[in-house]
């Protein structure tokens, strides 16, 4: 993480002076978007940057569910099941994607290209059902729309 | 539209969300207003007169909080406008982030002189991309033309505003559990008391409000309180961004007059139920409220005091429609998942009681159902009343029971014959 210090103190500087503590999410966010993951020498270094335990970096990695430790594929395929998706077909299309890919939501596939998950609700209930590949949303999904973006990722 | 407009009254353009337009619609004339003749005491007493109702879900008044901030105390507080947006069913905070996030900022500025402010935030969903990117540029055109900063419209008021992503987690919606997460920790809520506006943030007097409850403050400053009070009815003042979902033929945001017909805004302004079919039930404030049939919508208002005269309540405005052929008993199962899977885990009752209606409604789904299951349901959901640290155990038991309350036959009829009289359906297609 040692290469994100110029950002991460650009960062700092535009919280109060008192709230080193409230980097740790945003730190974290950045380390992971870089790397793909949060590795244990991030989370030594973040703690030492930024003088906060160790062990908070720990549950916040465990609390939040966006955050990971551990690498996933090159597409995460995240399909939303709460009511509202799920009154508009994400059952169906999560089967479906299932299926195409064949794995169950939760793994990734042998070539390392796709990590399948479910989400629940991401604010996008009015054009359901919703798919997010990596950070963008694709809403008002179907199984055509599906399959045409799956060819679409490498 | 539902009524008169106060927040989407412009049109949706490629550029409306910039500043330039905002401005161009007179946008920070009423900043500069209350900066030059107002005091921040008066700011607060206009709102506190407009009689404007929160819009995150409790509807407290928005007057009643800020008046708890005591000006001149030595010090610091803070802001914080709640765009988690994590309640199933809603997604009108996000409308105003993505087209109107330069009314967010003036409402924030105007609020933060009124509370002497100098760091307020914007507590935004992780996941949120596109509404992110809108206010965060926002924030940024903000800055570049002074309006943000040491001097804000070069007066002797100085403000900083930060866009403070989440990480998933639907708790950090609730008040205490978005403070605990701005401090970058596990976004647990806390106890109260203390209130967060006497010791919320870094122990610090803090008001936390929702986007659409600070979006309003602008025109409630710019044209008074007696003329927010004309709009809507005289207990439910103004309007209120409904978003409605599930099976309705045009779904979206819409603003809402309080006091407008509840079954003529889903009949005539949403084009009815999807592919034309019959109205079963719906949940009008997000998942936390209790289902209302197609009967009991009949003859009710789109206000506070109807909804609650009909055991439930406008809550986030996240309205779901469900249609005849829906199963309900899989649709609770639906929600017990959520419920359990967002549970913090802080508080006996509720993760023990998410966990324990989660396998119950398992069971029943998969064919495996007892006759006592219902009553075990109903016993956890009464169980979480007021024992948790945060709302969200009642707001489980009270969904669980809304639900059980009405279609307690279905869910007989599934434990007695080990499958859904309904097919098990959620999606119901167009006339299928
Ligand atoms: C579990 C839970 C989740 C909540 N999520 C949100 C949310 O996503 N957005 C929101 O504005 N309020 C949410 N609230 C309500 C907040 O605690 C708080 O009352 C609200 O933000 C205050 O704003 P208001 O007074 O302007 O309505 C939630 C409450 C609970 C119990
Ligand atoms: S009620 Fe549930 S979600 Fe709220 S603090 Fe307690 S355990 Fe956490
Ligand atoms: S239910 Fe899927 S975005 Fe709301």
């Amino acid at each position: 993480m040692k290469h994100l210090i110029p950002e991460f103190d650009a960062l700092r500087a535009r919280f109060p002076a008192t709230f080193a503590s409230s980097l740790v999410l945003p730190c974290v966010r950045r380390i992971q978007e870089d790397r793909g993951f949060v590795a244990d020498s991030d989370i030594d270094e973040l703690a030492g940057y930024l003088g906060v335990p160790r062990v908070q970096i720990e549950e916040v990695l465990s609390y939040y569910t966006m955050f990971r430790r551990k690498p996933i594929g090159r597409w995460h395929l995240q399909m939303c099941r709460n009511i509202s998706c799920s009154m508009r077909g994400s059952e169906r299309l999560l089967a479906h994607l299932e299926t195409s890919l064949g794995i169950a939501a939760g793994q990734t596939t042998a070539d390392g290209r796709f990590t399948l998950s479910t989400v629940e609700c991401l604010g996008s209930c009015g054009t359901a059902p919703v798919l997010v590949v990596n950070e963008t949303y694709h809403e008002n999904m179907d199984t055509a729309r599906i399959d045409a973006l799956l060819k679409g990722l490498d | 539209m539902p009524g008169r407009q106060l927040l989407m009254s412009f049109p949706v353009t490629a550029t409306s969300h910039a500043l330039a337009d905002y401005r161009a619609r007179g946008g920070y004339a009423t900043l500069e207003k209350a900066l030059a003749s107002m005091t921040p005491q008066q700011i607060t007493a206009e709102v506190t007169a407009s009689g404007l109702l929160g819009h995150g879900g409790a509807a407290f008044a928005v007057g009643r909080k800020w008046s708890v901030i005591r000006l001149n105390d030595g010090q610091p507080h803070y802001l914080c406008a709640n765009a988690d947006e994590g309640e199933p069913g809603t997604f009108k905070d996000r409308w105003i982030l993505e087209n109107a996030p330069h009314l967010l900022i003036e409402s924030m500025l105007i609020a933060s002189y009124a509370l002497q402010v100098r760091n307020a935030f914007v507590y935004i969903r992780g996941e949120f991309d596109l509404p992110f990117r809108r206010i965060q540029g926002a924030v940024d055109e903000a800055y570049a033309a002074g309006l943000l900063g040491e001097r804000v419209l070069g007066r002797d008021f100085a403000c900083d505003i930060i866009v403070y992503r989440g990480a998933g987690s639907y708790v950090c919606g609730e008040a205490s559990g978005l403070i605990t997460s701005i401090e970058g920790k596990r976004g647990y809520p806390r106890n109260r008391p203390p209130r967060l506006t006497v010791r919320g943030l870094y122990q610090r007097p803090t008001v936390i409000n929702n986007v659409e409850s600070l979006a309003n403050i602008t025109g409630i400053v710019r044209d008074g309180a007696e003329a927010f009070r004309k709009v809507g009815t005289a207990k439910s003042p103004g309007t209120q961004l409904i978003s409605i979902s599930g099976h309705i033929a045009k779904p979206g945001v819409y603003e809402v007059e309080y006091g407008y017909p509840f079954a003529k805004f889903i009949h005539e302004d949403c084009g009815g139920v999807l592919g034309g079919r019959k109205l079963k039930t719906i949940i009008p404030g997000g998942i936390s409220t209790k289902v209302l049939t197609a009967a009991e919508i009949e003859p009710l208002k789109l206000d506070h005091a109807s909804l609650a005269a009909a055991g439930s309540s406008m809550g986030s405005g996240g309205m779901i429609v469900i249609a005849e052929g829906t199963c309900m008993v899989r649709l609770l199962q639906v929600l017990l998942r959520f419920y359990h899977h967002e549970s913090c885990g802080q508080c006996t009752p509720c993760r023990e009681g998410m966990g324990w209606m989660h396998r119950i409604i398992d069971r029943i789904v998969g064919g495996e159902g007892r006759p006592e299951d219902i009553e075990r349901l109903y016993e956890i959901s009464h169980a979480n009343d007021g024992t948790t640290i945060c709302g969200m155990g009642d707001a489980a038991g009270y969904a669980t029971v809304g639900i059980l309350n009405k279609f307690r036959d279905e869910f007989e009829y599934f434990i007695e014959h080990k499958r859904s009289r309904l097919g098990g359906n959620l999606e119901v297609l167009p006339n299928a």
